[in-house]
């Protein structure tokens, strides 16, 4: 999962997904090329959610014929388990 | 040299002139039967004159495969331009289209897809005022 974070491309597209999520390909690469400046080919595109699929990062679903990429913050809240996130400022 | 006509396939000639016409909104133009299929056009109400959209038959072994794979990934075979995008996704959901891309702003203009229920998915697009685009 680091791997797949470690990438400013495939954390763009986390952040797309986060802010609307179920987006086909063809969507992803229009926000990446018209909001981000980005000209990632469409099959680098495809690989870089591959990538992101494999980690559990984002799952797929098909709705009709069409194939839709969703946000998935499990593997994130597995960090969180491993070291609690503590709020420090509150305690005097 | 002119751009007058162009093709999309359908599955079903009748149920495309159908969609095209009721739902969409543009008018046939020509209806030729030629076999057992047809040389079926039609064009907008806007410009009856200005380009064909040729509703061609989609049996040949290889389109079926390219419009699936094309669909997979939300990948829009045609375009159509259209004064208000979100007017038009509203006309359109009201008349039961699916869309896998609601109005969505690019910058230099407004698109939207939707699945024509013939195969295909179709782009609609306004380019706003003031981008020198139209």
């Amino acid at each position: 999962m680091f791997r797949a974070l470690d990438d400013e491309t495939r954390r763009l597209i986390l952040d797309e997904l986060s802010s609307r999520d179920g987006q086909t390909l063809f969507e992803i690469c229009a926000t990446l090329a018209t909001r981000h400046g980005l000209g990632s080919s469409r099959q680098a595109v495809s690989q870089h959610l591959g990538v992101l699929e494999s980690a559990g990062l984002v799952v797929t679903e098909r709705r009709g014929r069409s194939k839709f990429h969703y946000f998935s913050s499990e593997p994130l809240a597995a960090i969180t388990r491993r070291w609690p996130v503590v709020e420090k400022g509150n305690t005097s | 040299m002119r751009i007058h006509l162009t093709s999309i396939f359908v599955d079903d000639q009748r149920a495309a002139l159908a969609f095209y016409t009721d739902v969409l909104g543009f008018t046939k133009r020509h209806d030729v039967p030629i076999g057992h299929d047809s040389w079926l056009t039609v064009v907008s109400p806007d410009s009856p004159d200005g380009p064909e959209l040729l509703l061609e038959p989609s049996s040949h072994p290889a389109v079926q495969p390219f419009r699936d794979a094309l669909v997979e990934d939300g990948i829009p075979l045609c375009q159509f331009a259209v004064d208000d995008v979100a007017v038009e996704y509203d006309r359109l959901l009201g008349k039961g289209v699916t869309f896998t891309l609601p109005p969505t702003d690019i910058g230099s203009a407004v698109m939207a897809v939707f699945d024509d229920t013939c195969g295909n998915l179709i782009q609609i697009i306004a380019a706003k005022a003031g981008t020198g685009d139209e």
